[in-house]
């Protein structure tokens, strides 16, 4: 019942440990690890917005530069050129051959009055374009009112992606407009260059949402992009969309020049491939913590508890000790008292008996019928006195343990004594008790009181251990050659484990629960053999039994 | 060598009076006291050789007697007496100056034997005086 108490309680430390020590090193570790994610999510998250804001401006800034590299090229050729001289399609053919030296993107070059008509024309289209009147034309309107006009994509008559430039020139009296017709491949293979990764996309769009450029997935040249309609934006930005159920980064940035607006896609998980190792690792690192802490915890909580448990083992056996001490002393006590008493009346008897001895003797009373029977009593009274005084005696010696008596024994006799104590026990469990006696035993001087301790000790554990139907054997053999008696007690029960076996003289050491044994029995046996000059040896074999020797010099 | 004069002293009358009933049947002086006042009283008046003194007594008690009788005649000579196998009271009845110590109940040709000896010692410490 204690004991299973007992248990529950160490059973319920046990897991407060445990949960206390790993609580108190899980909880830190996921937050150091959390906080160490979140910076570094935020820091990668932070610097792959500034890379794509990066590229876009840099896209942005290759375009409008290409843009103005080509305004300024017509604006100069118009500037420096007569009216007359570029109208002679003789000379604008050579001057369109050295612009084309220098840049291949220009595709035609012509010459329109204020009136719209075609005043010369260079180009691959000559026989369409040359008798074409463009007055009505949205760009046409648009260059008369603003100077510089740049068109939208378109595939025109030639059906590739180009678009036009064209730059108003006021003379004294005259206006006339120098147009040029440019390949986009220059800008297609700008974007491209920020189409990055397997999934990463970049596209122009202008403020309606038409496509520009062909993009990688989203979509075909001139057609809605199949991505967030992102035509209103104005600066830089980075957002992060999710569109068709698939989330993206976008940056956009504006191309000055003409209002259209680049477009970036990247693929976050692509791009947060690093992050998410991140946070695997960390996960790793926080999973594997964990482990450790747990092994650790329940490494460290059960030799804690085995500790716990060896100390209590021995406080419980110290408080045993001290209340077995104190019963002794109060036994001892009362034992003294009683003998004392009683040895008073004791020593009146034998005086009176004593003087009655003297008085026969003295007197002649040889004579008197019953004179055999007087000395006979007489004497019994003092064999008797003498009887009760060494019991008295023997009371006083247990009150108070004095010197080690020395004493002839004969080890036959002693171990006899002691069966006979044990038989009724050992009945009761069925156990049967052999005797192997060495006949005409040698005896020897020693404590025949301390010997009988040792030997209801060994006897006592041996029931212990066999607990029901058994066998112990005790037998005494004579050792002439050494000069030693030994006893050997031998019990069938289950032995000791190997490992025990060096340790059961050990103070303090017992196989019983807390509270059954001191685990003094064995040790004061083996000092008080010590005292009397011999040894005691234990062997055991589990599972066959466990016997002990004790060996003593005759003496 | 066998003259010397002794005295018993314990409380237990009917030990005390049959001790000296058997003691001068064997012709040795023999007084008695039933407690330490007494036996101080009586050896105030007379010199004895060998003191027999019971430990435990009502009143001044063995060891207490022991301490006078030592302090007026050292020379008598002091067996202790004792119900008690209290190697204490014995060792420290030693310390003070008793012969020796013997156990109640004791043959009483032990206590002679005991007797003779403590005798034969005042003897050889007398001559050494």
């Amino acid at each position: 019942m204690g004991s299973k108490m007992e248990e529950n309680y160490y059973q319920k430390l046990w897991w407060e440990i445990i949960i206390a020590t790993i609580g108190f090193s899980v909880i830190p570790l996921f937050v150091l690890g959390l906080v160490i994610y979140l910076q570094y999510s935020e820091s990668y998250q932070a610097k792959i917005t500034e890379s794509l804001k990066t590229l876009a401006e840099n896209r942005v800034g290759a375009i409008d530069l290409f843009f103005e590299e080509r305004i300024s090229q017509l604006t100069t050729l118009a500037n420096t050129n007569p009216l007359e001289k570029l109208q002679e399609e003789d000379y604008l053919n050579r001057v369109f051959n050295i612009i084309q030296t220098r840049s291949k993107s220009f595709i035609d070059l012509g010459v329109i009055d204020a009136e719209g008509n075609h005043l010369a024309y260079v180009g691959p289209y000559y026989n369409i374009l040359k008798g074409v009147n463009y007055k009505n034309e949205e760009w046409f309107n648009a260059v008369m009112g603003s100077g510089v006009y740049i068109s939208d994509v378109f595939l025109g008559f030639r059906k590739i992606p180009h678009f036009i430039i064209a730059v108003l020139v006021r003379e004294k009296t005259n206006i006339w407009i120098l147009r040029a017709t440019i390949n986009s491949d220059i800008i297609e293979n700008i974007v491209h260059a920020a189409q990055t990764g397997k999934k990463g996309d970049a596209f122009i769009i202008n403020r309606n949402n038409i496509l520009q450029t062909t993009p990688r997935f989203s979509g075909t040249l001139l057609s809605t992009p199949e991505a967030p309609n992102l035509s209103a934006a104005t600066g830089i930005s980075v957002e992060q969309i999710d569109y068709l159920g698939e989330t993206s980064l976008y940056a956009t940035s504006l191309i000055k020049n003409k209002k259209w607006v680049l477009v970036i896609k990247e693929n976050p998980t692509e791009q947060l491939t690093p992050l998410l190792r991140a946070r695997f690792i960390t996960l790793l690192i926080c999973g594997a913590g964990v482990l450790v802490i747990i092994l650790g915890a329940v490494f460290s909580t059960r030799s804690m508890m085995k500790e716990l448990l060896r100390m209590e083992r021995k406080k419980a056996a110290s408080e045993d000790l001290a209340m077995q001490s104190s019963k002794m002393a109060a036994l001892g006590k009362m034992a003294a008292g009683i003998a004392h008493e009683i040895n008073n009346p004791l020593a009146v008897i034998g005086e009176k008996a004593g003087w009655l001895k003297d008085l026969l003797r003295e007197e002649d009373l040889g004579t008197s019928p019953n004179f055999e029977e007087f000395a006979d009593a007489v004497n019994k009274i003092e064999v008797h006195v003498n009887r009760a005084k060494k019991i008295t005696h023997r009371l006083l010696g247990f009150a108070r343990r004095m010197e080690p008596v020395q004493e002839r024994v004969n080890l036959n006799d002693i171990l006899d004594d002691t069966i006979g104590f044990l038989e009724n026990d050992a009945r009761y469990r069925n156990i049967d008790i052999q005797t192997d006696f060495f006949e005409g035993l040698p005896s020897t001087t020693s404590d025949s009181s301390q010997l009988q301790q040792v030997f209801l000790n060994i006897l006592n554990n041996a029931i212990d251990a066999i607990g029901k139907d058994g066998e112990i054997t005790v037998k005494t053999s004579h050792l002439a050659k050494i000069n030693n008696l030994a006893v050997e007690i031998s019990d069938n029960g289950p032995g000791i484990p190997k490992e025990m076996v060096d340790k059961i003289f050990d103070p303090f050491f017992t196989t019983k629960t807390v509270g059954k044994g001191t685990g003094l029995g064995l040790s004061i046996s083996y000092s008080i053999i010590d005292k009397l000059g011999g040894r005691m040896m234990v062997a055991s074999e589990q599972g066959k039994g466990t016997t002990f020797t004790i060996y003593l010099p005759i003496k | 060598m066998d003259k010397f004069k002794v005295m018993i002293v314990d409380d237990e009358l009917d030990f005390l009076e049959t001790i000296i009933k058997r003691l001068k049947a064997r012709k040795i002086e023999v007084t008695g006291a039933e407690s330490g006042q007494r036996a101080l009283e009586i050896l105030a008046g007379q010199d004895i050789d060998v003191i027999v003194l019971d430990v435990k007594m009502p009143g001044m008690d063995g060891i207490e007697t022991l301490r006078a009788i030592k302090e007026r005649k050292p020379l008598t000579e002091v067996i202790m007496l004792t119900g008690h196998a209290s190697v204490e009271s014995g060792i420290q009845g030693m310390q003070l100056g008793a012969f020796d110590y013997v156990m109640k109940p004791v043959a009483l040709d032990e206590l002679l034997e005991k007797m003779r000896q403590a005798y034969e010692r005042k003897l050889i410490q007398e001559g050494k005086v």
